[in-house]
């Protein structure tokens, strides 16, 4: 047992580090450490820093640019990243329908969309979710009917998150509905340009727009935009969901919102000291690096158990990375409120496009994004299955109960 | 990085193991515990033969050269079985300060003696007023004529009634908190001026008060020579916070394990009980409570090798808030879901609940390593 990196590792670090170092604009960092959203050309401008450098797909197999990497090294690369205020890669396309294409789709599936992810030379969209599908995602009302060589999409998709800039949504829908809910359902690959999507935005608690609404009104496509096999898409689905929860954690971000907490609280005096000199606080925020700290080794752990398991189960324990990690996510959060303490109030939702605003901010100029950094961050224990699913796939997967 | 076992360690594990589970079931222990010394010389013996006593120390004190992992392996299956041996007491921390304090003559002459099981030791270092702070040692050590004369109250001694020797921490110079001016000193447990008060503490493992009174010290019988020995009482307590760590990961591991079985086989409204989905999350928050908490362990157990002794009482008392929380998490959840079983003295569970109460106080409890680890500037670098 040595739980310390390997001087290769740690090398492997220095790397990744230098590289982000050296290529990621300021403009971008300071944007996503200040606990804004980044812009979609943020985004697909550090996706293609990354493409050229062969690193945007790192965990893809290497045919389709993925870099043989160890799972540690992929840890460390996101970590590092994450931790240097890098904007997440656009996860629909590289960690949702990138492998399940390469996974369960056609050779012509691969060629022509693989590329293009890791690119992101296509901006994809989730749609999973519907009004009346959320835990229990296998209720899904959306169908899909063949009609001379066509598949017709009638139905609705919700919290679709950044469906404004998408290309391409993959879809679960219904192909039949004589049959055990779970056993009726298909995975399709939907032109965001086709007549029939609709979308229409949802303003979240922050004042901001991530999500949306995609409605499907006799939308017609191709017959051999189905994945796989007709039927069988729940499966590819779950596969999807467990990959999810792999990079869920955030470890790497939490880190970075902790390094500023730090910052801002040596910054903040309210009566005669700064935040960072009140007892209470820092006891605080210590229990809340505590639990960090094991996440990071929990993760770490889960990890080197991989190595040990069949290939494409997912392991139930990512279920313990998505509970910890998203509630540590919101108690750095609240820190954050701790320390910006009256100055939460005011409300600059304009404040979000920093560069084009001439009027100076109310309160200090890091204020503004805190609060709503705080409403915000109450999705993570929602989204990627509910923390209360999280805790029946322990239950019955962990604990068989 | 790599979570492996060498083939020794899968081997010390699994000879420990299989020993406990021929030896050291529920009812075994409770025949154990109502002797007079309330454990059992016979398994002490057979730890011994096993290897366990001598696996800490160096090949050529006479051990076998194990470190902080071995000591892991042995903790964490003690803590499953609810072992009453004087484990700690003799091998963690007086071993501990003598692998680390004590020059060669002493370690010759006291090494093989531990780790054949010949030889029980204890660490009186507590005092009714120090509460978990290592620096407040009141009792006194006086040179005279090249030995030294002892007194003072020394408190919560563990297995101090049944120790052959005792490790005695009294103050050469100094006021009663100033963290420089302690003295280490090894004192036979029936020298003149010792008196010992030996009791059974909640968790059922055995202590003593033990009161000096002008006890004679030779100089050849003084730990760390002239060296400040302070530093290394940290660094053995630190060993121990990493030993204790394990041991109580066993032992949630058992409560855990025990509640589910509950959940399984006990029955209401014709069901049972672990159907129910608000037992269930309960239960799902226990793994998650579980695996950060020997997360933290292997954290511990890396680190208490670490020389950088701040880097390494950081690590150790992060890991001690997490093994504390988790304690009290595991350990009460485990008594509610079991009902009304579990709060009595003839089913295991109790018995596991309070021992892991007790590991949150030795050492320092959660809030007091929160304390310690809030004045640094934090864990995450």
């Amino acid at each position: 047992m040595d739980l310390r990196f390997t001087d290769d590792e740690l090398a492997f670090r220095e790397q990744v580090r230098g590289f982000v170092k050296a290529n990621l604009p300021a403009s971008i960092r300071q944007r996503i450490l200040e606990g804004r959203h980044p812009r979609k050309d943020d985004i697909v401008t550090w996706t293609r820093i990354l493409s050229k450098q062969g690193w945007s797909v790192p965990h893809w197999p290497k045919e389709w640019g993925g870099t043989g990497w160890s799972a540690v090294q992929l840890l460390i690369f996101n970590d590092e990243l994450q931790q240097a205020g890098a904007p997440e890669p656009l996860a629909f396309g590289t960690s949702m329908v990138g492998p399940v294409i390469y996974t369960f789709g056609s050779d012509a599936q691969k060629r022509r969309f693989l590329p293009r992810i890791a690119n992101i030379d296509d901006w994809w969209c989730q749609g999973f979710s519907e009004p009346g599908a959320g835990s229990d995602l296998a209720g899904l009302k959306t169908t899909a009917r063949r009609e001379g060589g066509e598949w017709v999409i009638n139905g609705q998709k919700t919290w679709t998150t950044l469906a404004q800039y998408a290309d391409w949504i993959f879809v679960l829908a219904r192909t039949d509905a004589s049959v055990k809910k779970q056993e009726g359902i298909s995975f399709i690959l939907v032109d965001m340009k086709s007549p029939g999507v609709t979308v229409r935005p949802i303003q979240t608690l922050d004042g901001g727009h991530e999500i949306n609404e995609v409605f499907f009104d006799d939308v017609r496509v191709p017959l051999e935009n189905l994945v796989g096999e007709e039927n069988k898409g729940w499966n590819y689905a779950k596969f999807l969901l467990g990959n999810e929860r792999n990079g869920i954690a955030r470890v790497g971000a939490s880190k970075a919102r902790i390094k500023r907490i730090r910052e801002l609280a040596s910054l903040q005096v309210y009566g005669e000291k700064p935040k960072i000199e009140d007892p209470l606080f820092r006891m605080k925020l210590a229990a809340v690096e505590v639990e960090l700290k094991a996440l990071e080794m929990t993760q770490l752990r889960v990890i080197a158990g991989e190595r040990k398991r069949e290939k494409g189960k997912p392991d139930p324990t990512s279920s313990v990375l998505k509970i910890k990690g998203s509630e540590i996510q919101q108690a750095t959060s609240e820190l954050l409120m701790d320390v910006v303490g009256p100055y939460a109030l005011p409300y600059q939702p304009e404040r979000e496009d920093g560069d084009r605003w001439n009027e100076p901010p109310v309160g200090p100029d890091w204020a503004s994004t805190i609060a709503p950094t705080y409403f915000n961050l109450r999705k993570v224990s929602i989204y990627g299955g509910s923390n209360e699913i999280q805790r029946g796939i322990i239950a019955k997967a962990i604990l068989g109960l | 990085m790599n979570f492996d076992l060498t083939e020794e360690q899968q081997l010390l594990k699994d000879s420990v193991t299989r020993l406990l589970a021929d030896r050291y079931g529920f009812e075994a222990r409770k025949g154990f515990q109502a002797t007079p010394e309330g454990w059992s010389r016979d398994l002490w013996r057979q730890y011994g033969e096993i290897g366990l006593l001598g696996v800490a120390f160096a090949e050529a004190d006479g051990g076998f050269g194990g470190g902080p992992v071995e000591t892991m392996l042995i903790m964490e299956a003690f803590g499953r079985a609810l072992t009453l041996e004087p484990y700690l007491a003799t091998v963690v921390l007086a071993g501990g300060l003598i692998r680390r304090a004590g020059n060669a003559e002493q370690r010759a002459a006291l090494i093989p003696a531990i780790a054949s099981g010949e030889l029980l030791l204890a660490f009186a270092h507590a005092e009714r007023q120090s509460g978990h702070d290592l620096f407040d040692v009141g009792a006194s050590a006086r040179e005279d004529g090249g030995s030294f004369v002892l007194n003072g109250e020394k408190g919560l001694v563990l297995h101090g009634d049944c120790a052959d020797k005792l490790i005695v921490s009294a103050r050469r110079a100094g006021a009663r908190r100033d963290r420089s001016g302690i003295g280490l000193f090894l004192v036979d447990a029936k020298a003149d001026g010792v008196a010992r008060r030996g009791y059974r503490t909640q968790d059922g493992q055995r202590a003593a008060e033990v009161t000096l009174t002008n006890v004679r010290v030779a100089a050849k019988d003084v730990l760390a020579g002239d060296e400040d020995p302070f530093p290394l009482i940290e660094r053995v307590v630190d060993e121990a916070i990493a030993a204790t760590s394990a041991e109580a990961v066993g032992a949630m591991s058992e409560a855990l394990d025990m509640t589910v079985d509950y959940l399984k086989t006990r029955k209401q409204f014709g069901v049972p009980i672990g159907s129910f989905q608000a037992l269930q999350h309960r239960a799902s928050d226990m793994v998650v409570a579980m695996e950060q908490a020997r997360s933290m362990m292997m954290l511990a157990t890396m680190m208490a090798g670490e020389e950088n002794a701040a880097e390494r009482r950081k690590a150790i008392s992060a890991a001690k808030v997490q093994i504390g929380r988790s304690i009290r998490f595991i350990g009460q959840q485990a008594i509610q879901l079991h009902g009304g079983i579990g709060m009595t003295m003839e089913y295991k569970l109790g018995h596991v609940f309070k021992r892991l109460t007790m590991i949150d106080i030795l050492f320092g409890d959660a809030d007091y390593h929160l304390e310690r680890l809030s004045r640094g500037d934090g864990l995450i670098g």
